[in-house]
């Protein structure tokens, strides 16, 4: 019966992508992109991978929707015209021609769920008797993520890394100090506090248990869904509430861009000295049970401190992030 | 006693999918924006408060339970402030409701 | 069994709040399609994490009313500031 429900979405996905690649403005193409990360976080979470459809929830339903709309606010509104028709059929072609291939490609893998596939067979029986043996730990996934496959999430930790300095480079941080406020901006201020007195009062009493919710989660993610990157996410969700609320300078002088940009680079920094601190007291790169006399203890410290390294990395670069787009409109 | 708590909890669900439904057919065929928005907070809040007193009263006094209280009562928070947002953002960028002329001023889109 | 007919309901509902989304014709339309496909996913995860009888999974709708909240008032947000800056240039180009 789940199946049927699963299948039910994958069509709502599939009008939501028509509608998007069908819209002009692209402005309704970013919120129906975040519609449609919604859809396929309820298709992960009806499919049972519980801290995929978490971190796709936040953040490709709400993150990511924020930060599209912040960079068409910094360009254009509307498609450009489209080129002559020559090139797009040979545009139709190519992809046509690659998609093909690709869908023949997949016929040699094996059917979604299949026993008898290599992944059923060999690698997650290996992975369900080897993590209670060796980390002990109820949720799996973050077993595998951060201790059997820490070396991958130490790269996935570094990409953050990297996309927040690109970011940073091409937008720059923030002023430091006041801006000074355009006429527009002053007017929208002034309207702006009358129109978000509701909004501030019900802010102001969420925040702080937004942030506590997002420190359960990142702790939490031995036991559930959870861990670093959705906490990283959480927080920065909480701080775009704040700034959106109280203003972008106060947000600003809450957290300046010194202390995000200390937080991204400590993070990935925490990662990696864990592993080099593992070396030196014996063990491979990465490898947690020399952090302890007892090697499950051991991989529980070692795991709970690179989640740490990680949680601050996501939250350092996406408040960074946000923080230039948005510090970008005000000018 | 727990044939009682079952039959009410499925009254529970099954009036907030009821109310559910009605809104969700209330936001599709109300004539304009403001009338929409109202038959989308039906949704909101009475569809929600009855789904979740359901399932609450199918878990128990477990964790669950509590975590399920906190989703209410936060979704009865922001919920209604969310709205509010939303038709105070549509007021300010001219969309009249629905008997008075379209427009106050040029349209938006 | 009652489950399966919430979660019909709130499947439903999901698509006739889609149908606003893309037929909308004020943006303001679509912002209400998706706060409502928000809420509808909350409730989904609910009574879901119960019919699959994971009840940890509640985190994530807890997550989700979070993400959902925040993300409609900065799409309100953006929406305003535009529609202030436009305001000031047609003021000035007059």
């Amino acid at each position: 019966m789940t199946v049927f429900f699963i299948i039910f979405l994958l069509t709502l996905l599939v009008i939501t992508a028509l509608a998007i690649v069908q819209a002009k403005n692209l402005f309704v193409a970013a919120m129906l992109s975040g519609i449609f990360s919604l859809m396929s976080a309820m298709t992960f979470f009806l499919l049972d991978a519980a801290d995929v459809a978490l971190t796709e929830a936040a953040v490709g339903a709400g993150i990511s929707t924020v930060l599209f709309l912040g960079a068409l606010a910094l360009t254009a509104e509307h498609e450009h015209e489209r080129t002559g028709t020559a090139a797009r059929l040979a545009a139709l072609a190519v992809v046509t021609a690659v998609g093909a291939v690709l869908i023949y490609a997949t016929f040699d893998m094996p059917r979604l769920g299949d026993p008898n596939a290599p992944a059923q067979l060999h690698v997650a029986p290996w992975y369900l008797e080897k993590t209670p043996e060796y980390i002990h730990v109820p949720n799996v996934v973050t077993a595998v993520l951060a201790s059997f496959r820490g070396y991958d999430t130490l790269g996935e930790t570094f990409v953050v890394f990297t996309a927040g300095i690109g970011v940073l480079f091409l937008l720059g941080t923030a002023p430091v100090g006041q801006p000074k406020l355009s006429p527009a901006m002053a007017f929208a201020g002034k309207s702006g506090l009358r129109h978000y007195q509701i909004p501030r009062v019900v802010g102001r009493l969420l925040i702080p248990f937004i942030l506590l919710f997002a420190l359960y989660v990142q702790f939490h993610g031995d036991f559930g869904p959870g861990g670093g990157f959705q906490a990283g996410v959480i927080v920065a969700a909480s701080m775009v509430l704040y700034a959106l609320l109280e203003g972008e300078q106060q947000a600003r002088r809450v957290l300046s861009s010194g202390v995000l940009k200390v937080l991204a680079a400590a993070g990935t920094l925490m990662y990696g000295f864990t592993g080099v601190a593992c070396m030196l007291l014996g063990g491979k790169f990465l490898d947690y049970s020399v952090l302890s006399s007892d090697p499950v203890a051991g991989q529980h410290l070692g795991i709970m401190l690179i989640e740490a390294g990680v949680g601050t990395t996501v939250t350092g670069v996406l408040i960074s992030v946000f923080h230039s787009f948005a510090a970008r409109g005000t000018k | 006693m727990t044939f009682i708590v079952d039959a009410a909890s499925w009254v529970l669900l099954t009036l907030g999918g009821f109310f559910v439904l009605v809104g969700g057919i209330g936001a599709l065929r109300m004539p304009d924006l403001y009338t929409r928005m109202h038959a989308a907070s039906i949704t909101d809040s009475l569809g929600s408060m009855l789904i979740i007193a359901g399932v609450i009263l199918q878990a128990g006094f477990t964790l669950a339970a509590v975590k399920l209280a906190a989703i209410l009562v936060f979704l009865l928070f922001t919920s209604p402030t969310a709205a509010n947002a939303l038709a105070s953002a549509a007021l300010l960028a001219g969309i009249n409701p629905g008997l008075a002329a379209p427009w106050r001023h040029e349209p938006r889109s | 069994m009652i489950y399966y007919a919430v979660i019909i309901a709130i499947l439903a509902t999901m698509a006739l709040a889609l149908a606003r989304a893309l037929l909308g014709p004020t943006v303001y339309d679509r912002v209400l399609a998706v706060n409502m496909l928000g809420t509808k996913t909350v409730l989904l995860i609910a009574v879901a994490a119960f019919f699959m009888d994971r009840p940890d999974f509640l985190d994530l709708a807890l997550t989700y009313a979070l993400i959902n909240f925040i993300g409609v008032l900065a799409v309100l947000e953006f929406f305003r500031v535009r529609a202030q800056r436009r305001l000031a240039e047609e003021k000035k180009g007059d």
